[in-house]
């Protein structure tokens, strides 16, 4: 065996192996997490997240089953093929959690956000923000002569697209409420 | 009768019912204004023994020594605010080693939370990413049943801490006991049986292996005595070499001739060659850990991976697993054994028998010997030697600090049955094997306890001697004392260019004089002539004893993987490490 030469720099000087071994194709990933309906569960679920490193690029939750104090928990996470797959390990071992479903795995499913956006404006910039307004089928849900609130419902891409269009029209406001999701057809 | 049926009592004598239904024995506490109705309870009965403790930290660290010595959780008790904070580290050391671990914490009256009261914490938000599952009880109503689930939840699947947060006047209010089998559980149920397919597949690969090897973890311990036997049924009658992790050794006896020594960082040369080398590797209860591995792309490249695991969590988490497998070790050992068995017991004897002569020649190399006698001072290897040549066959129980010292007890102690060993693994918690140590006792009064220790670690919690002194518990502190931070100062040598910062141990105390200052036995001993009367009368004293072992100040631990790189990479002794030693630059934790 030869003596080993230590680099600087590398992390050879660390207690750990600080190099990244999962360099690899980053996956976004909606769970739909069924969660006890409890005090601190959306804490758990979160902390999991920080504390292990794990993306959230968005997130829902909200009591589905009043009777039977169950919350769904829908989340939308990035990583890598093993992560995603750490990341519902550790959600299910999880004792408050009862389901973990990967919606992008496991069949087509809808996506759904909702979001209002508050334009301020005058003149042809007010007619345009109604009129693409139509054509996105946001609802106009106040006004004031110089503003309006859009109230919006549509997939993630498309209330991008609605804010880019407002940006120049006046937009000052944005409130989205993240993703909600279920898998398409009877199961 | 009536009265029988819906038993109504106090919160507080509630918590006492519950841990009696629990078959609790011992609690490691300290009291506190907010558990006062409880330990006013605790008084006024006698099944429950409560162990007072002269920290809180002390107190989870006896009762992980008790938990991983009986197989039974450990109970700890504890007062709201710095009672539960200072119980923190145990509970994060028990939930890396897997050990079922139940904390009972006072809290502030629920109409005093978030008021900043007196001795209040948010202790349940403080917890919730280091234990298993924790509760904070507003209910007298809810408390039992969750105090039974919290016991379910701690020693079910893969074990770990628990805490149930009780405020104080959910202990004085009146309320309906609900006893242990009423008491809904069944929504936390891990699955323990392994699934038959992947079971064959691994039956499969086990007898067409030419280079096998077990890879063994604390989760075969974990999985109890029945798991450990079958355990070693299989590894006699396939034959196959068995190596095991720091929390595993024991799992398989030191002295079956299957045995190839711990593996990993500070494992053995035929260990972790044969782990490099191999073509199947059987992961039974471990998790891959950092320490274990080196560096990740170059971990047994040329083998099919199984792992048996509890935890789905654990299995292609570090590394990829060909063959997973989730259930409790014992019951997949027994469908693997019956399959095996069923379809002839086939093993390649011949190429196994080949793969044993190469396994031979890197057992020759004799990874640890030290360097020859010399008197004074101390060789720490040859004292840990010693005591275990002067202990053999003696009803043995050892405990350890963090660091070198930790180390050379898993190299040179030989664990011939399971919970005897008892050593902070994931967390490296200094200051856990001394009161570890105190709660093995308590659980086996009459065995031998040792507490193999360096003089750092052992100064965390040296209070904890008053409890020993209190409650008659006679460890054995053996000190293998270098006035260094032994492990720090190694890798400083070795890696940061020889500037020992801050890891020396100035204004030490006098050992001899401290052990009488607390009314035990105190020797020192500081040359290999005298070191075996030493341990003797060490072992023959009836009451804790601190022995000062007056060690070389500047052994290293060897061999040793540096991290980063792989199990063939491994530095054997000093004369190895010429091309480490000067390395500058340390800029990384």
């Amino acid at each position: 065996m030869s003596p080993l030469n230590i680099k600087k720099g590398t992390s050879k000087h660390s207690a750990y192996d600080l190099r990244d071994p999962n360099a690899e194709v980053i996956e976004r990933h909606t769970l739909a997490v069924i969660v006890d309906n409890e005090a601190g569960v959306l804490a758990r679920v979160i902390g999991l997240f920080s504390a292990r490193g794990y993306n959230i690029d968005s997130l829902t939750v909200a009591e589905v089953d009043h009777l039977g104090h169950r919350s769904r928990i829908t989340v939308v996470t990035s990583g890598t093929p093993q992560v995603i797959t750490q990341i519902k390990a550790q959600l299910e071992r999880m004792v408050i959690v009862h389901d973990v479903h990967d919606l992008t795995v496991e069949g087509p499913s809808v996506q759904r956000e909702l979001a209002l956006f508050k334009v301020r404006g005058h003149g042809e910039h007010r007619i345009e923000a109604l009129r693409l307004a139509e054509i996105f089928r946001a609802n106009v849900v106040d006004s004031t002569l110089e503003s309006f609130v859009f109230e919006m419902t549509g997939t993630p891409e498309k209330v991008d697209a609605f804010a880019e269009l407002m940006r120049p029209l006046g937009l000052i406001e944005v409130a989205r409420t993240g993703v909600a999701a279920l898998s398409r057809g009877s199961a | 009768m009536e009265h029988k049926m819906t038993r109504q009592m106090t919160g507080a004598r509630m918590v006492v019912e519950a841990l009696k239904d629990q078959g609790v024995e011992v609690v490691f506490g300290y009291p506190g204004g907010a558990v006062l109705p409880i330990y006013d309870e605790i008084f006024q009965q006698n099944d429950i023994r409560h162990i007072l403790v002269r920290h809180e930290q002390g107190a989870i660290h006896a009762a992980e020594g008790y938990a991983r010595a009986t197989g039974k959780p450990g109970v700890v008790l504890v007062t709201s605010g710095p009672g539960a904070t200072n119980v923190v580290t145990g509970i994060v050391d028990a939930l890396m080693d897997s050990i079922p671990i139940v904390v009972l914490s006072g809290q502030v009256p629920t109409f005093m939370i978030g008021s900043d009261a007196f001795q209040e914490g948010d202790t349940v938000g403080i917890t919730r990413p280091c234990t298993k599952m924790n509760w904070l009880v507003k209910e007298t109503d809810k408390l039992s049943e969750t105090i039974h689930q919290a016991f379910h939840v701690a020693t079910a699947g893969r074990p770990g801490p628990v805490l149930v947060d009780i405020p104080k006047d959910v202990q004085f209010a009146t309320g309906t006991y609900c006893p242990k089998p009423k008491a809904k559980t069944d929504h936390y149920a891990p699955r323990v049986k392994g699934d038959i397919d992947a079971i064959t597949a691994l039956v499969e690969l086990i007898e067409a292996a030419e280079k096998p090897v077990f890879y063994t973890g604390g989760g075969v311990i974990n999985s109890g005595p029945a798991a450990c036997q079958l355990m070693r049924e299989l590894v006699e009658a396939t034959g196959f070499p068995i190596t095991s992790t720091l929390m595993g050794l024991g799992a398989y006896p030191a002295s079956g001739k299957s045995w190839l020594g711990m593996l990993g960082m500070h494992g053995t040369y035929e260990a972790n060659w044969a782990m490099h080398d191999c073509d199947l590797m059987i992961n039974i209860g471990a998790r891959f850990d950092d320490r274990i591995t080196g560096r990740i792309n170059a971990f047994s490249p040329n083998s099919k991976k199984a792992h048996i695991d509890i935890d789905p969590s654990s299995i292609n988490k570090v590394i990829h697993t060909d063959v997973p497998i989730i259930g409790d070790v014992g019951h997949v050992l027994e469908d693997l054994l019956k399959i095996w068995k069923s379809r002839g017991r086939k093993v390649n004897r011949e190429a196994v028998g080949k793969w044993w002569k190469q396994i031979d020649e890197w057992k020759a190399v004799d990874c640890l010997a030290y360097k020859p006698s010399n008197a004074s001072p101390i060789r720490p290897q040859h004292a840990v030697a010693r005591l275990e040549a002067l202990t053999k066959g003696m009803d043995r129980y050892i405990t350890t600090e963090v660091g070198q010292h930790q180390m050379w007890a898993a190299q040179y102690l030989g664990f011939e049955e399971p919970n005897r060993w008892m050593t902070s693994g994931g967390l490296g918690t200094m200051g856990y094997g001394l009161p570890a140590s105190i709660g093995v006792q308590i659980a086996h009064p009459d065995a031998l306890v040792i507490n193999v220790a360096g003089e750092a670690s052992w100064l965390m919690n040296m209070q904890e001697m008053g409890t020993a002194m209190q409650y008659r518990a006679p460890v054995k502190q053996f000190i293998l004392n270098n006035e260094r931070l032994g492990m720090v100062r190694q890798w400083q040598e070795l890696l940061h260019g020889e500037r020992y910062s801050s890891s020396w141990s100035e204004s030490l105390p006098d050992f001899v004089k401290l052990a009488e200052a607390f009314g035990c036995k105190g020797i020192r001993c500081d040359s290999e002539a005298d070191l075996d009367d030493a341990i003797r009368e060490m072992l023959a004293y009836d009451g804790p004893v601190i022995f000062d072992c007056l060690v070389e100040k500047h052994e290293n631990c060897f061999p040793m993987i540096p991290s980063g790189n792989a199990h063939n990479q491994m530095l054997l002794g000093e004369a190895e490490t010429q091309g480490v030693i000067g390395a500058s630059g340390a800029v990384l934790v």
